[in-house]
């Protein structure tokens, strides 16, 4: 399968996403739907997906970080919007963020299988 | 002519391609830093929004003009997230053995992130609309502000406080667990999705396709979950 398929499949999951969105109201964003899509679908087909595809999704995921750049860099232009209140802002979001991530991965860790131990890096 | 006019005064179409050729440019020298200097603080997303913030103030461009090519990027934010399904598919039996601790552990994240949010912005003497507006900071953007806005936060502010809360998942991941002694990729990938979501998460994603697979989960599951809970409990912190 080529690069051309794999990058249609991908944007054809979205598509139904937000098409599925625009229709049913849900709050939740459209290519997060369509992520869920497209894992149904290997399941109901029982079968791995193509090696290209594979090829395709870790090569977008391996920049992931790079994707949120212009993002952030809008953020920029609304960091006024912290002024306000900057002191229980920061030590909310350090402590929340820092609690949840605690947490998360203590119970994840404590009681999930364990991997096989080799590196399996995208 | 005075320097810091010249992007608009050569070609129409020179702008947009200077702002992927900058955004490129600052991610990957931003890499480069992070191989030669072993802290966290060396994050490349964390220095490109430094080096590009600063150039497009000196350069006098807008946040507009720069967007105009930085959205070709932003674009492929969506197939990306899509593209989740894949070390998804991969992981059903690693999913399948653990899939009550990922789920007791989905949930502690969810409620522990949104109530803790709440109630240290309220400690410290902040604001309830503030307090609320932290509430869905883990969130990916686009739930956060739809959060927010249904439960009476300011939705920018949580916009805002999702990407920093992002930046400082991907900072923070690798030496918090590490002081924890957890180095278990599944584990790695949930935390990072439930507490920093995608930006949190790209930290790890590319380390282990585990990582990258209960990332994913976490993404969509703590969107929806907190989708779900945050207007029910959001009632009972104001009257607390």
């Amino acid at each position: 399968m080529s690069m051309i398929k794999s990058i249609f499949i991908l944007l054809l999951c979205q598509l139904a996403g937000e098409a599925l969105r625009a229709v049913t109201h849900i709050k939740v964003p459209g290519p997060v739907i369509g992520m869920v899509l497209l894992v149904a679908f290997y399941i109901l087909r029982r079968r791995e997906p193509p090696p290209a595809l594979q090829r395709a999704s870790d090569g977008l995921l391996s920049w992931l970080g790079l994707l949120f750049v212009p993002a952030g860099v809008g953020i920029v232009a609304n960091l006024e919007l912290l002024r306000s209140a900057w002191l229980p802002i920061s030590i909310a979001l350090i402590g929340s963020t820092f609690l949840t991530l605690v947490t998360t991965a203590w119970i994840m860790h404590r009681f999930g299988p364990r991997a096989s131990m080799q590196n399996e890096g995208l | 002519m005075n320097w810091t006019t010249l992007p608009h005064t050569l070609s129409p179409g020179i702008v947009p391609l200077f702002a992927i050729v900058l955004t490129l440019g600052a991610y990957l020298f931003g890499v480069e830093v992070q191989k030669r200097i072993p802290n966290p603080l060396a994050n490349p997303v964390l220095i490109a929004i430094v080096i590009i913030g600063i150039t497009l103030r000196l350069l006098h461009l807008s946040y507009q003009d720069y967007f105009t090519g930085a959205q070709f990027i932003y674009f492929l934010l969506g197939p990306a997230t899509v593209a989740l399904a894949i070390p998804m598919v991969r992981a059903l039996e690693h999913m399948r053995r653990g899939f009550w601790p990922m789920i007791s552990a989905l949930l502690a994240g969810s409620l522990i992130g949104l109530i803790s949010g709440y109630a240290i912005v309220r400690l410290l003497g902040g604001s309830q609309a503030v307090a609320l507006s932290m509430a869905p900071k883990s969130l990916t953007t686009p739930i956060a502000i739809a959060v927010s806005a249904s439960i009476g936060g300011i939705p920018s502010l949580s916009a805002v406080l999702a990407i920093i809360g992002g930046v400082l998942v991907a900072i923070s991941i690798d030496p918090v667990l590490r002081w924890l002694k957890i180095d278990e990729p599944s584990a790695k990938g949930l935390a990072a999705g439930t507490a920093g979501s995608g930006l949190g998460a790209s930290r790890v994603i590319p380390q282990h396709t585990l990582s990258a697979a209960f990332a994913g989960v976490a993404i969509g599951a703590n969107g929806i979950l907190t989708a779900v809970l945050a207007p029910i409990l959001a009632p009972l912190l104001k009257h607390w």
